[in-house]
């Protein structure tokens, strides 16, 4: 198994899990957004169990230095807490709100389960994909240009 | 709360974390989707392999839909329905912000909220607290306006 089948199969695993828990279904999703109105906290329950099974065996494998495969670990350098974690964290909660897809989700809802069988390659899904690819390069663009300027 | 699925959600969650696990363990990288989309596009290091990961996201609920029967009876899973805004402006506007947002702050919900609060890290902590409290905001705004009900 090399890592390009790995990764595939844990995207698959992964999709699976938005599917199961309903997270790859907007309306789902806008029910936990939604505290005023038959809020539904199922969305806690779906972060909870993954971060269940995640830290423990994190803790345990942080001060490697290679994973299984023999490939360096890369682990985000300390971020600091500053306006770019605070704009960006709203910004996508504003995006999150407006919709009820994340990351995640948007992509497997291209192929999720419909009212009827599937509800396959949505144009409104398609379109969110789009623009959010948009937002992603406007943001590499955005901070490029400004890491440049401050050289 | 009539909508609550606690068990689907926590079996959904434990699949979810189990991934996070093994693409960790094996690659040595954190399955930050917004992450790993912004690399498959930007970035020729381990492009094909944050592409089959993608891949994989589109691959599961196939699999799901063929296979639906007999894991939903087994596992007593509700059926979630599919629903989304049909509103073109709502949706763009919506992706911009997902994807300008998540990678300003350096992650979504799975880099900061799942990997990051698995991690304890306190900025994606923060960043996990904003964005969700932030969506909340948002949807009870939309539904004074009669969207989102």
């Amino acid at each position: 198994m090399n890592d390009k089948v790995i990764s595939l199969l844990c995207g698959v695993i992964f999709s699976l899990g938005l599917v199961v828990s309903g997270m790859t279904n907007p309306s789902k999703v806008i029910g936990f957004l939604s505290i005023t109105h038959n809020w539904d906290a199922s969305l806690i329950f779906v972060m909870g169990g993954a971060i269940l099974i995640f830290a423990p065996f994190f803790y345990f494998l942080k001060n490697k230095e290679v994973s299984a495969l023999g490939i360096e670990i890369e682990l985000p350098s300390k971020q600091e807490i500053d306006k770019k974690l605070v704009i960006g964290s709203a910004l996508f909660g504003v995006g999150w709100g407006l919709v009820g897809l994340c990351p995640g989700p948007s992509i497997s809802a291209l192929t999720s389960p419909g009212i009827s069988g599937f509800a396959m390659f949505n144009p409104i899904v398609i379109i969110f994909l789009f623009s959010m690819a948009i937002g992603i390069l406007v943001n590499k663009n955005l901070l490029q240009k400004t890491i440049q300027n401050k050289n | 709360m009539n909508n609550f699925t606690p068990y689907s959600a926590l079996l959904g969650g434990i699949l979810i974390g189990l991934s996070i696990v093994l693409y960790f363990y094996t690659t040595g990288r954190l399955a930050g989707v917004s992450g790993i989309v912004e690399n498959a596009i930007t970035k020729k290091t381990n492009r094909i392999s944050n592409i089959l990961f993608l891949l994989g996201l589109v691959l599961g609920p196939l699999l799901y839909c063929y296979t639906k029967e007999p894991i939903a009876i087994a596992f007593a899973l509700p059926d979630h329905s599919f629903t989304i805004t049909d509103s073109y402006p709502l949706v763009i506007i919506g992706g911009l912000l997902v994807g300008f947002g998540t990678r300003l702050s350096g992650g979504c919900t799975s880099g900061h909220g799942i990997c990051g609060i698995g991690r304890l890290s306190i900025s994606s902590l923060i960043a996990t607290v904003i964005f969700v409290v932030v969506a909340m905001l948002t949807v009870t705004i939309l539904q004074q306006f009669g969207i989102y009900l």
